[in-house]
């Protein structure tokens, strides 16, 4: 080719890095085939980019050999992963019968107005996203709620929802801890 | 009854009970070590048959039975762990994954080699975080010790363990949700049959049991068969862990012989009523398994007993008690919403049937509620769920039980609320009433003038004056 060939145009550039292909293509043996990676694949960037955008979705089907619309199929159903990057910590508030028997519904209705955001939203300074939920499978702390570093919180009044809150906003906990 | 051994939760209480080394030091693979070493796997199936252990996730099938359902010349089994525990108020998976995850383990072990399984999936809800972190520990101390991977024991048998996180899908605890799930798929329920033990995950005969099952089983085969039906109640056997929530003074999970009853857990366990009330009705087993009134409260909690008041049956055994402050609407309510949120869509009659029956429950509940609607609650509830044969999985069954059992056992209060609960503009609009009585309709007349739907009013706090 001559050294005059038109440039081409930049190539995309990839949203899954190199590790985090080898963490992906790591979990292969496990199944009998690729495609039972999607979850995995769908958490392990998710962990990385706090969120699955389209281009990141279709990188995942080109490792796994699938459709970019199955990765999309499967992603859909769960409502988990959303599109566009989440706060550094997400915080679901129970809304099932236990938690909501104490207070549940009204207490995510307190954190979203202390953070002046509605239930699914994320701060303006990109903090936390606050989200319903239903059981948690934490019914014994009811009313509760779980930052998705895994700490556990609960049984929540207005004033542990603010104190909660308060920590939360402080990032992320490596290790879990009890409330 | 004799006096009652906890063996579930004997661990619960050591510290450090989740190192390898002390589950050891108290006896711990040891019941792995004589199934893996001394008996044959057919052996430890019939031992499991013989003990009559029931799946401890919903359904209640003899886990033994449901190992022979497996083809004799199969090539290849793979074992799925339901850890999908999501069931509103149900929590006891948990404790045992946090606060033993070896037992578990030998659990899983013994089960796999007796199907010889050499593959197992453990899936696990994702909001169990800790829960995943600590079983990865343990699976990784329990392979560097030889109680996982190839050759185990010396005896030729490996298994490989694998966590497999779910997204936050009630439907994927549903045996083929999971499946299906695990495939990387939509958690879609499939068509029964083939059931999983014929045709399973990745098309291959697949047993799925729950974690509390699996954990049965090394003390079935510690203790033998017969110990495990000294416990409980006839057709239920062996202990149980319950929960309780809700409106008690104390939410636990505790290990009691099967067929405790609902006041006996409230009274005993759970430090009772919350602030001195009174139960007003309490959910025996989950969400989906109906309602419990307060004078039925003496009900044995096993898997026989709960029919005759009426309930779908002891489910996950996870209590949920309501005081008598609380409207039985807001008990609706909370369930319809629940069911509505989680259908997977799959089926009409569930999609739309639990779609309706939360707008028609979120309407009464706002004061647009009429007499009759009651009826056609009911009807859509008969007309939902595979016990009519209308669905293909059985969360439809779940969303029906709350409203037969809350309309069998609370109707006057119902038609109550109804009555005095009437907000002008909350009610169906004329056009709805004259579409449902048949009359023509003069569209250009109605115009625009059909009114927005009143925001969803918060639900009940405790305390609030009118609750
Ligand atoms: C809608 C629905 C949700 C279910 N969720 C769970 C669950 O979260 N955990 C579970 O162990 N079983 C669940 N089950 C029951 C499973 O389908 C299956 O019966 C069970 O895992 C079998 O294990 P077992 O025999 O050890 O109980 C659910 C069933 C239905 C219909
Ligand atoms: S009954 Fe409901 S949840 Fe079950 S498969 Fe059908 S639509 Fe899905
Ligand atoms: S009902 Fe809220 S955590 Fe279970």
């Amino acid at each position: 080719m001559s050294a005059e060939a038109p440039a081409r145009p930049p190539q995309r550039i990839a949203l899954l890095t190199e590790p985090l292909r080898e963490q992906i293509r790591a979990l292969f043996p496990r199944y009998p085939s690729k495609r039972a990676v999607t979850l995995p694949a769908l958490h392990l960037v998710h962990e990385h980019l706090r969120c699955v955008p389209l281009q990141a979705m279709s990188e995942i089907a080109e490792l796994l050999e699938i459709a970019p619309a199955e990765v999309h199929d499967t992603m859909s159903f769960y409502g988990f992963f959303p599109q566009a990057p989440i706060g550094d910590v997400r915080v679901w508030v129970c809304r099932s019968l236990s938690c909501m028997l104490r207070g549940g519904d009204e207490l995510l209705g307190h954190a979203c107005r202390k953070l002046g955001i509605h239930p699914g939203e994320t701060t303006p300074d990109g903090k936390l996203t606050v989200e319903f939920a239903e059981c948690l499978g934490i019914c014994d702390h009811a009313p509760a709620a779980l930052a998705d570093d895994g700490r556990v919180y609960g049984p929540l009044d207005e004033a542990g929802v603010e104190a909660m809150l308060d920590e939360l906003k402080r990032g992320r906990k490596d290790g879990p801890t009890r409330a | 009854m004799a006096t009652f051994e906890p063996v579930l939760t004997r661990n619960w209480n050591v510290p450090d009970a989740r190192s390898l080394k002390v589950y050891e030091s108290r006896g711990g693979y040891q019941a792995a070590r004589k199934a893996l070493t001394t008996m044959d796997p057919d052996a430890v199936v019939n031992l499991v048959k013989d003990s009559e252990l029931r799946g401890r996730g919903g359904a209640g099938f003899p886990c033994g039975l449901k190992w022979t359902f497996l083809p004799k010349d199969r090539k290849e089994t793979l074992m799925c762990v339901n850890g999908d525990e999501s069931e509103p108020a149900t929590f006891n998976n948990r404790y045992l994954l946090e606060r033993d995850p070896h037992m578990f383990l030998e659990g899983i072990l013994i089960s796999c080699f007796a199907t010889r399984a050499s593959t197992s999936y453990v899936y696990l809800r994702f909001e169990y975080i800790e829960a995943t972190r600590i079983i990865e520990e343990a699976i990784a101390e329990a392979r560097a010790a030889g109680h996982l991977g190839k050759n185990i024991y010396g005896t030729g048998f490996n298994l490989d363990v694998w966590v497999h996180r779910g997204a936050g899908a009630y439907i994927c605890g549903e045996e083929t949700g999971l499946i299906e799930s695990l495939e990387g798929k939509r958690g879609w329920p499939r068509i029964k049959p083939p059931f999983p033990a014929i045709e399973g995950a990745f098309r291959k005969p697949t047993v799925v049991n729950n974690i509390e099952t699996l954990c049965c089983v090394p003390h079935i085969v510690e203790r033998g068969a017969a110990w495990f039906k000294s416990i409980g109640t006839p057709k239920s056997y062996g202990p149980k862990l319950y929960t309780v929530s809700g409106h008690v003074e104390k939410q636990v999970c505790v290990e009691l012989p099967l067929g405790v009853t609902c006041r006996e857990l409230i009274d005993d366990h759970a430090g009772g009523v919350w602030k001195g009330r009174k139960a007003k009705a309490a959910v025996p087993g989950g969400i989906s398994m109906g309602l419990l009134s307060a004078d039925e409260l003496d009900t044995p909690l096993d898997f026989e007993s709960l029919r005759k008041p009426g309930c779908l049956g002891l489910g996950t055994a996870a209590v949920t008690v309501i005081d008598d402050h609380t409207p039985i609407i807001d008990y609706l309510v909370n369930t319809s919403r629940f069911f509505a949120h989680e259908s997977c869509g799959q089926c009409t009659p569930c999609r739309e049937g639990t779609g309706w029956m939360s707008k028609t429950i979120h309407r009464i509940k706002n004061g647009g509620g009429r007499i009759e609607d009651l009826d056609v609650m009911l009807h859509l509830a008969e007309n939902l769920g595979i016990i009519p044969g209308t669905t293909i999985c059985g969360l439809a069954d779940g969303a029906a039980w709350p409203i037969k059992n809350a309309l069998a056992k609370f109707r006057p209060e119902l038609e109550e609320y109804i009555r005095t609960h009437q907000t002008p503009g909350a009610g169906p609009t004329p056009l709805q009433l004259d579409v449902a009585a048949g009359r023509r309709v003069d569209l250009f007349q109605v115009g625009n003038a059909i009114a927005a739907p009143p925001p969803a009013a918060a639900l009940h706090s405790p305390g609030r004056p009118d609750a």
